[in-house]
């Protein structure tokens, strides 16, 4: 029980385990959308707070990297705060919360709104990346269904979805099928965001600290949603614009303001807003003399 | 007006400062040293250890004080540990005959090779509180015997002298055990594995699995062959000396349990085993374990497989409270994107269903109206 006794590799994990996530990753990325089991160590936060994306950055970011952390859009939220801050205190990396600036971006439940480019790597915490988890508890079945391509059992349910509720009632972590061969689980991002994995540029990686998995979608692969000729998929649609920036076309937030019903809708991405304002782009919250108008 | 949240840092600084206040307390009170906690918390320093899979009391101990006595958290922070230290190999298997016996209870022979030792149990205690223990009161030194040199037979051995029970594995002699903490986990596992993540594995959730089988749920007709707890050497071979070497002792409890077995398609007639071995003292977790590993041999041995306690897969995948508890306690966090989704969809099926009664009402009026 010395001082010496805390002292951590860079990014924490040790080389021989970067090592083996790395191959992982490798493997992963040769096989789009294909779950890989990999040793996942117990990490210094805990199961189900992204353990498996904090894995897998620490195994591929290197000390020229500039890493942004979101949680639900945002780089405020406390668990991203303290990501960024594990990551900066155990590798010393440059820190941003602009989209553009990052080379890598770790998320919980968002994609960003700006589309990224082929020199970012966008993880995915992933609680459970087994998408037919739901269906069938049994991980020895699920791994054989993915072998045989047995994906009907997801199909009826969707199917039974629209008899029962006139639509497919998935609203977040919506199934896709990757490269024409796997379905994936997209992490509980909500389907607003899925048309953002096709033929992405950026290199997408997801990792499952808890359940000990690695996925990826590499750039330029093909990503669909799953859906029927006569119910096509469709995304999420907002009646407002943000409060603050006007934006339009994104996913918003709603915010609460008082015990009367009163609500407003704010982007979720935090760093699109700021930059939209920053451009002088108003919201109608923000409009001047909105008072003296009325 | 909404203004975008900032200082989550602020904030998570604050919540911190104040958890290390709660945590001191009364500073009017002397502080509680590691060495107290390891010395009369002790039961608590052996549950840290034993589910965090390292056995180093000191930092078990300043575990359980930096968690405030929490002891899924001080399993967390010393496993947490545990994962950044280096490997350097694998001790030879421990020799639990060679033990030096604190406590040792058969229920299956009246006497043995060896003897029953009560050892320090809460056993015959009556559970009323003891005012003394509030005041600093002198302790009795324990009584103690000669060690008689005397052979503590392993039930087992005794029973295996008949043929009546089952032999030890049959694993080949070059088999490397695995790790679940270094190796992805696969179902099904061997048994090396599965005993490894029984012996991490929550103390309270092995306890109740291993109640169920006794309450019907996958029944397997056990008596406690014997529970031994004392210490035993670690030893290592060193492949520049040829030979093993003593790394020290640890303290451990180990539960055979003998079974009954009626025989199968698989396996004939005989007693079967359930073998449960933690560190430290704990005795309900040793046992609870032996049940459990029993329970999941149910395949092994031809049984048919109708209870929660037999299903592999159903037991190690929510046995580890580290896991779980992270999992269950994630649900605090944001999740308010997801919820949002969720909101806007059941909005607007509550609108179409408005809208079709609506519709509905109107075609009734016209219908009136007409007739």
């Amino acid at each position: 029980m010395t001082a010496d006794l805390a002292t951590y590799n860079f990014a924490y994990l040790d080389e021989q385990t970067k090592r083996m996530i790395r191959r992982a990753i490798l493997k992963a990325i040769a096989i789009p959308g294909y779950q890989v089991p990999f040793a996942s160590r117990e990490m210094p936060m805990p199961y189900g707070w992204g353990t498996g994306g904090v894995q897998v950055t620490a195994s591929i970011i290197g000390r020229q990297d500039v890493l942004k952390v979101i949680d639900q859009g945002a780089d405020d939220t406390t668990n991203a705060v303290s990501i960024r801050a594990f990551f900066q205190k155990v590798a010393d990396v440059a820190v941003t919360t602009h989209t553009k600036d990052a080379t890598i971006i770790q998320t919980r439940h968002r994609i960003p709104e700006q589309k990224l480019t082929e020199d970012q790597v966008l993880v995915y915490q992933v609680p459970i990346p087994e998408p037919l988890r739901f269906l069938e508890p049994r991980e020895t079945e699920t791994r054989k269904m993915h072998a045989l391509e047995e994906y009907g059992l997801m199909h009826v349910k969707l199917y039974e979805d629209i008899a029962q509720n006139g639509r497919i009632s998935k609203t977040y972590a919506y199934p896709v099928k990757v490269d024409g061969r796997y379905v994936m689980d997209p992490s509980p991002t909500p389907k607003f965001d899925n048309p953002k994995m096709h033929m992405s540029d950026a290199l997408q990686l997801f990792g499952a600290g808890r359940e000990k998995r690695i996925y990826a979608v590499p750039p330029h692969t093909e990503v669909v949603s799953l859906d029927f000729e006569d119910y096509p998929f469709e995304i999420q649609t907002f009646e407002q614009d943000c409060a603050l920036c006007g934006a339009h076309g994104v996913y918003l937030d709603e915010v609460v303001l008082d015990d009367r019903g009163g609500r407003m809708f704010v982007c979720s991405d935090t760093d699109h807003c700021e930059d939209r304002r920053e451009h002088g782009h108003v919201g109608a919250m923000l409009a001047p003399n909105q008072e003296a108008a009325e | 007006m909404y203004v975008a949240v900032k200082g989550g840092e602020a904030a998570i600084s604050n919540a911190h400062r104040l958890l290390a206040d709660r945590r001191r307390g009364d500073r009017s009170l002397p502080s509680i040293t590691i060495d107290q906690v390891a010395e009369q918390l002790g039961l608590a320093v052996d549950r840290v250890m034993a589910e965090a899979s390292l056995y180093d009391r000191s930092l078990a101990a300043l575990a359980v004080r930096q968690s405030r006595g929490d002891l899924i958290e001080a399993i967390f922070l010393l496993r947490a540990y545990r994962t950044t230290l280096p490997r350097f190999g694998n001790s030879v298997p421990l020799d639990t005959a060679a033990m030096q016996v604190e406590r040792r209870v058969s229920a299956t022979y009246k006497d043995l090779p060896g003897g029953q030792l009560l050892g320090p149990t809460f056993d015959y205690t009556h559970r009323l509180l003891d005012p003394s223990l509030l005041t600093d009161e002198e302790v009795d030194e324990p009584a103690r015997k000669p060690a008689s040199g005397e052979e503590v037979m392993r039930v087992s051995d005794i029973l295996a002298h008949e043929g009546l029970i089952e032999a030890d594995g049959d694993l080949p002699q070059d088999h490397e055990a695995g790790d679940l903490t270094r190796e992805p986990m696969e179902f099904p596992m061997g048994r090396d594995l599965r005993l490894q993540a029984l012996a991490r594995g929550d103390e309270g959730f092995l306890l109740a699995l291993g109640y169920s089988t006794q309450r019907g749920y996958g029944r397997n007709h056990p008596f406690v062959g014997e529970v031994r707890i004392g210490e035993v050497e670690v030893e290592m071979e060193v492949p520049e000396l040829g030979f093993a070497v003593s790394l020290g002792r640890i303290r451990v409890t180990e539960c055979q349990m003998v079974n009954q077995f009626k025989g199968s398609s698989k396996a004939p007639p005989q007693f079967t085993r359930g073998y449960g071995l933690v560190f430290g003292q704990s005795e309900r977790k040793a046992m609870s374990m032996s049940l459990v590993d029993r329970a999941l041999r149910a395949d092994e041995l031809g049984e048919d497989i109708t209870a929660p306690a037999q299903d592999e897969e159903f037991v190690i995948s929510h046995s580890d409270n580290v896991q779980a508890t992270g999992f269950v306690e994630h649900l605090k966090l944001p999740h308010y994107v997801d919820f949002q989704a969720e909101l806007a969809m059941v909005r607007k099926m509550r609108a179409d269903i408005e809208a079709a009664r609506a519709a509905d009402r109107g075609e009734n009026e016209m219908k009136d109206a007409a007739e």
